[in-house]
């Protein structure tokens, strides 16, 4: 199946080849085949504890900062294998992997400061060019209008919806090429999450976009690519609107419809 | 449940709450008793001159310009000796280190130094710095001495203050491309500097009241100079109070209580300073 879709629409952006992890003895991940096209929205749902979480974390080597974690099989990103790369390399691939963590966490500092601060720990000293990026940013995130005069004031003034855009706007100033996102509006009300979510389809034509959603209907809106996790496997992995009317496995459907998880 | 056992549980209840009333008054009476005799006996000595004059036989003419000068001295030091130290190696243990067999022994040893008798670390300062390294009774021997000692109050605490900060910002800064350095030095440092800041003062207001340690290491009790270098003698306004206290005229018992005002007043403004910047800097997330 994944041949098929390679054909048909492109190259893959991020290719996963029997990706196992262990946190000490509990295996979380097992045997994982995984590929997503450039410019799509993956979703991926499953119950509390199924793996997807681990697995988005995998992607840009978020892992890495808990001890006692083992990995097995290839992740290639671009076609590069990203757990050879050297320690001292892997903050090159986070500037290509952004990510958006489940509770807005925006950093203590003005909003401002907040979204200049990937491109200052990336060496970006030029005052303009981080003026414009961060207001380019903001732009892309549907924030600008609303902080415009108070970019000094904290990001704790800011509602979480709006932080949560923030985020969003932070993670994009260091222009990434693909976005994670982890539960992105799981802590906000329906009308912030209804912003995230044009938000994603906004970014959808320049970014590769994953998500983990515990939102069925979340997921169905704002994705083309739905994995379904269960028990640290990947049970299915489809096209969106596939795994929603008539998915292939039985678990996929008892879980989607409700019936357990 | 019978009347009687209901009537013995309130009780219980009613007197325990005085007893733990009269716990907590009877330290705060303690310390009031204390300070109003200190102040009794030592507030009408406390003169300008009494600051400015150096020590000497006549009490009336004794002052403690080079005991404060000395702690002065002594506090700057072991500042500048003590804080990189222990806030280098809080941040190795709390962000570098793996969790080991070995790491898990060096942490229950800085633990256990903090709680070692001061007059110890004398020794190991007269022992090391006096003697093997032949400073003598100098002002860095001194600090020296005094900064191994608040070295684990420091670790121990800034370690904790590191703990505080969420890693859900750690995580933040390290998704944004951020290295372990630029993490630390932009996002957690500055969350955790007023946790720090207050750490490193009281500790520093505990190095000032130590008399002991400084005793061993060789400080002098008649100084009639102000230090003027590290490799300078010393003394120190807790040696002074001590020395004071020991002779046997009155008039220098009244010395030794303006000197303990003059000393109380620089602990309690250190004190106010850790207290204004834990409520002050503290940041909400």
């Amino acid at each position: 199946m994944a041949e098929k879709l390679k054909k048909a629409e492109g190259s893959f952006k991020i290719e996963s080849k029997d990706v196992h992890l262990y946190y000490g003895d509990f295996h979380a991940l097992k045997g994982i085949n995984l590929s997503m096209l450039e410019n799509t929205v993956t979703a991926l749902i499953g119950p509390s504890g199924c793996g997807k979480s681990t697995y988005l974390r995998l992607l840009n080597r978020m892992n890495d900062l808990i001890p006692d974690i083992q990995i097995k099989g290839q992740v290639l990103i671009d076609g590069q294998d990203i757990y050879q790369l050297k320690s001292s390399e892997i903050d090159h691939l986070r500037r290509n992997v952004g990510m958006v963590f489940q509770k807005p966490n925006p950093f203590p500092k003005s909003i401002f400061e907040n979204v200049a601060y990937g491109l200052r720990v990336n060496g970006i000293t030029d005052k303009s060019f981080i003026e414009n990026q961060v207001e380019k940013t903001l732009r892309e995130a549907a924030l600008w209008d609303e902080v415009k005069d108070k970019l000094k004031k904290s990001a704790f003034e800011l509602s979480g919806g709006q932080q949560q855009r923030l985020c969003i706007a932070r993670a994009l100033a260091i222009e990434p090429s693909i976005i994670l996102m982890d539960e992105p509006a799981s802590a906000l009300d329906p009308i912030s999450t209804g912003k995230i979510e044009d938000l994603i389809f906004q970014l959808k034509k320049d970014f590769t976009i994953i998500i983990v959603t515990h939102n069925m209907q979340q997921a169905g809106r704002v994705s083309d690519f739905t994995g379904f996790f269960y028990l640290g496997e990947l049970i299915e992995f489809d096209k969106t609107k596939k795994i929603f009317t008539n998915p292939s496995k039985q678990e996929t459907e008892n879980y989607i419809t409700g019936r357990f998880g | 449940m019978n009347k009687r056992y209901e009537t013995i549980k309130r009780a219980k209840d009613g007197a325990f709450k005085y007893f733990g009333l009269f716990c907590t008054f009877f330290g705060l009476i303690m310390l009031a008793i204390f300070i109003g005799n200190i102040l009794f006996e030592g507030l009408g000595r406390l003169s300008w001159d009494f600051i400015t004059s150096y020590s000497s036989r006549l009490p009336e003419k004794a002052g403690i310009l080079s005991a404060l000068m000395g702690t002065v001295w002594i506090m700057v030091m072991t500042a500048l000796l003590a804080i990189p130290g222990g806030i280098g190696a809080a941040i190795y243990l709390e962000m570098y280190a793996k969790r080991t067999r070995f790491g898990n022994i060096v942490e229950l040893n800085i633990a256990n130094l903090a709680g070692i008798p001061s007059i110890i670390y004398g020794l190991l300062g007269l022992e090391i710095f006096t003697y093997q390294l032949q400073m003598g009774g100098s002002l860095l021997a001194g600090a020296m001495t005094l900064a191994l000692l608040i070295l684990p109050i420091i670790i121990v605490a800034t370690r904790e203050a590191l703990k505080a900060v969420p890693r859900s910002l750690i995580e933040a800064s390290f998704a944004l491309g951020a290295t372990k350095w630029q993490t630390i030095r932009r996002t957690v440092l500055p969350a955790a500097s007023s946790g720090i800041i207050t750490s490193v003062i009281i500790a520093l207001s505990r190095a000032i009241g130590e008399a002991a340690p400084l005793i061993v290491v060789g400080a002098l009790a008649y100084v009639p100079f102000v230090p003027t270098s590290p490799t300078s003698d010393f003394t120190v306004l807790p040696i002074q109070i001590f020395n004071w206290v020991s002779r046997p005229q009155k008039a220098f018992l009244v010395n030794a209580s303006a000197a303990i005002i003059v000393l109380l007043c620089i602990v309690f403004f250190m004190n106010a300073i850790a207290v204004y910047l834990r409520i002050k800097k503290k940041i909400k997330y």
